[in-house]
């Protein structure tokens, strides 16, 4: 009897499951199959009707996307934004963090407690003030503008990371090096960044998507030529509902890196953004 | 939560060599250790610090900076209705979102371990987390559209609804004046009170239906308005009253002209309706067994009915709770995955206990699997709140421009009271401010909690 009831039960489970997981499947379907479909079928009837009566689905969109001098600009931007932050925010909070973990310099303890409650702190309150000084500095509107600010911002929570991660390591094995006369660069770069790697790897991850996806601080340090994807794509929403044919295939073709990115890493993804889950 | 990936441990005292040798040596380090924060301390102090600093003291001051205005643009913040208007919205999403979040998040991660696909199921519900806000916010904006023919949740209600109450076919139809039915005030078409059982077939005429909309099966009326009817029955045609090319004669059915079909006609005695059919293929319609004496036919007001085309989702009503539910989508795998950390946590043995002893699912769960997860789920509730109070992609991308007013949080108002348009950066500075402010008990708490662990 309780038998019964447990496989009624979990065939009951198993169904919900399979039902929450195609209504989470839906909207990315939805988007791929819109970015396949000219802007006739679309004016016509939404992506569903592919179903019942299928029209021709071609990547005709993605060449045309593709010959636009924009928005592969954009996609380089991206590129160009993104990648160089990762290694600013690895290099600059793996120095900081190993400090913090085991050198000895005045005012160790207080300066991170304020690294610590800098973590929460949201980019809104620094756009307006940072935008002035880049003003001043030339930096306004250019990608190394953009690259600063992300990694200014990213640094609390990799210092924080790192320096815990680092502090974990046997004091044993940092004396050993000590002893037989190595310096602090070559420690650094010898022993903690390979012992440091599974921590770099979440931390580079997390990071590197986080600045892939971002819109809010590029819309307004990046100018046209410096704007990433998701600005370019945001200057053409005004329009929506006409160029689903340019939105749907933008979006998808935003969005594919980083989910090959998570796929590819995803052990790594998961611990860094259940690490972050403070900020 | 960091107590996932990382164990906090308590730096060691670094060695303290003796001598006058040991002190230069220790300079030495200082200088070192100095050179390694370096980097970190000058742009967190120039990008991080100071701009809070400046902002703190800027949103003292008017629009333009040049005049202090005291708490002037603190008072503003609450007497500007669209500002105030992003406070409570911000409000309603910091008490639904993270408490939905948290709610799905534990329900899915508790059953989610019954199945053998978990891992699966838990990838694709994390996935949304890597996808922009912006391609989140295009997703949605498609899947929320008006029109049922581009958004799929308009599409799905419409087409559950026409399952439901069926769909009018002719919004556009009419009588024309003066050919034997007229206009009721609920839009119902009725001819006079003349129709009797075994006469010859009544003739309703309609116009106003382009013969592109009629339906596929539609059939020519003129062999259905000749027949005559038996003596208990009342026989008639519906039909378009209207030859294509022209060369028809108004209230006459042609030779060409369509019947229209699925067209609800009722017979009505006394202003009573006893009974009621719809029309074939070619417009006929036939009222068996009734009792002799004259009726009226009417076209109820059903059949004329504006089309129904969904809810609004992106309306001024329905805006703020179509954009938490994308942001369900984008977090509800990582409220799972981090309740279902917790939960593999849990001692098997008390569960296990409790089971022999004969409780049932739903007690474990309540008197057991929740108090227990109690720490976690608070972590996951509060890391909600501190990401839910800073949205902004989503709302700025999903809510179209006339209800962007009505969408608008802290962060959105912020923007665009700095930037986008409003060009009032005293009161932008002083919103910054406040999502500050809001985020100062998580500030305090993350200190606390890592003073804590290095005692």
């Amino acid at each position: 009897m309780s038998a019964v009831r447990r496989v009624l039960g979990n065939a009951v489970v198993q169904a919900f499951l399979v039902v929450i997981g195609l209504v989470w499947m839906t909207p990315l379907a939805g988007l791929f199959l819109s970015s396949l479909r000219s802007a006739e079928e679309t004016a016509e009837g939404g992506w569903w009707t592919v179903f019942t009566s299928p029209g021709e689905l071609s990547f005709e969109n993605y060449s045309a996307l593709l010959g636009n001098s924009g928005i592969t600009q954009a996609f380089w931007n991206t590129v160009l934004i993104s990648v160089p932050t990762t290694v600013l925010v690895v290099v600059v909070a793996a120095l900081a963090g190993y400090a913090f973990a085991w050198l000895d310099f005045p005012g160790r303890e207080p300066v991170f407690l304020v690294v610590v409650a800098l973590l929460v702190v949201p980019v809104q309150i620094g756009l307006l003030p940072v935008a002035k000084l880049f003003g001043q500095l030339g930096l306004f509107g250019t990608i190394p503008g953009v690259v600063l600010f992300h990694v200014a911002y990213g640094l609390p929570f990799a210092v924080f990371l790192l320096r815990n991660y680092f502090a974990e390591m046997p004091k044993e094995m940092l004396e050993a090096a000590r002893m037989d006369g190595g310096s602090e660069w070559r420690i650094f770069t010898r022993l903690v960044l390979p012992v440091g790697r599974p921590a770099i790897a979440s931390l580079a991850i997390f990071q590197f998507l986080w600045v892939w996806n971002d819109m809010l601080v590029a819309l307004l340090f990046a100018d046209s030529s410096s704007q990433p994807l998701t600005v370019q794509l945001q200057s053409q929403i005004r329009q929506f509902g006409s160029n689903i044919d340019v939105l749907a295939p933008g979006a998808f073709l935003s969005l594919v890196v980083p989910v090959v990115v998570f796929f590819a890493f995803q052990r790594h993804f998961v611990q860094g953004v259940m690490a972050g889950s403070v900020k | 939560m960091t107590a996932t990936l990382v164990k906090e441990a308590s730096p060691p005292a670094p060695a303290h060599p003796d001598g006058a040798r040991g002190g230069r040596l220790r300079r030495r380090g200082r200088v070192i250790a100095l050179l390694f924060v370096f980097p970190a301390l000058l742009l967190l102090g120039a990008l991080v610090v100071y701009p809070v600093l400046f902002s703190v003291g800027r949103s003292f001051f008017d629009a333009s900076g040049s005049e202090f205005v005291g708490g002037e643009n603190y008072a503003e913040m609450f007497r500007d209705p669209t500002t105030l208007k992003a406070i409570r919205n911000t409000a309603i999403w910091v008490v639904v979102a993270p408490t939905l979040l948290t709610g799905l998040g534990l329900i899915l991660a508790v059953l989610v371990e019954k199945v053998r696909w978990a891992t699966a199921f838990k990838l694709l519900l994390f996935m949304p987390m890597a996808v922009s806000f912006l391609a989140a916010g295009i997703i949605f904006r498609l899947a929320y559209d008006d029109d049922p023919d581009k958004g799929v949740l308009n599409a799905a209600v419409v087409s559950v609804h026409d399952a439901f109450k069926g769909s009018s076919s002719y919004p556009t139809a009419r009588a024309r004046d003066g050919e034997g039915l007229t206009e009721e005030a609920d839009g119902a078409y009725v001819t006079g009170a003349d129709v009797s059982p075994g006469g010859t077939a009544a003739v309703l005429g309609l116009v106003g239906v382009a013969p592109k909309d009629l339906p596929g099966g539609a059939e020519p009326a003129a062999a259905a308005a000749g027949e005559k009817a038996g003596s208990d029955e009342v026989r008639g045609v519906v039909y378009l009253d209207f030859t294509p090319g022209g060369g028809g004669k108004p209230g006459v059915v042609d030779r060409e002209e369509s019947g229209l079909p699925g067209i609800t006609v009722e017979a009505v005695r006394g202003g009573e309706t006893v009974a009621s059919t719809t029309t074939a293929a070619d417009g006929s319609f036939r009222f068996a067994g009734l009792g002799s004496g004259s009726y009226a036919l009417k076209l109820p007001s059903s059949n004329f009915a504006a089309p129904y085309d969904g809810i609004s989702w992106l309306g001024p009503a329905l805006v703020t709770p179509a954009i938490i539910g994308a942001y369900l989508w984008i977090w509800t795998g990582f409220a799972m995955v981090l309740i279902g950390a917790g939960l593999s946590t849990l001692p098997r043995d008390a569960l296990e206990a409790a089971r022999m002893d004969g409780a049932n699912e739903w007690q474990i769960f309540r008197r057991i699997t929740v108090p227990l997860l109690a720490p976690v789920l608070t972590v996951v509730f509060v890391t909600l709140v501190i990401n839910v109070m800073k949205v902004f992609d989503l709302v700025y991308i999903i809510a179209p421009g006339p209800v962007q007013e009505d969408a608008t949080v802290l962060a959105t108002q912020m923007w665009l009271v700095s930037f986008g348009g409003g060009n009032n950066q005293g009161l932008g500075s002083a919103l910054g401010v406040l999502l500050l402010l809001l985020v100062i008990p998580a500030m305090v708490f993350n200190v606390r909690r890592f003073r804590r662990s290095q005692r």
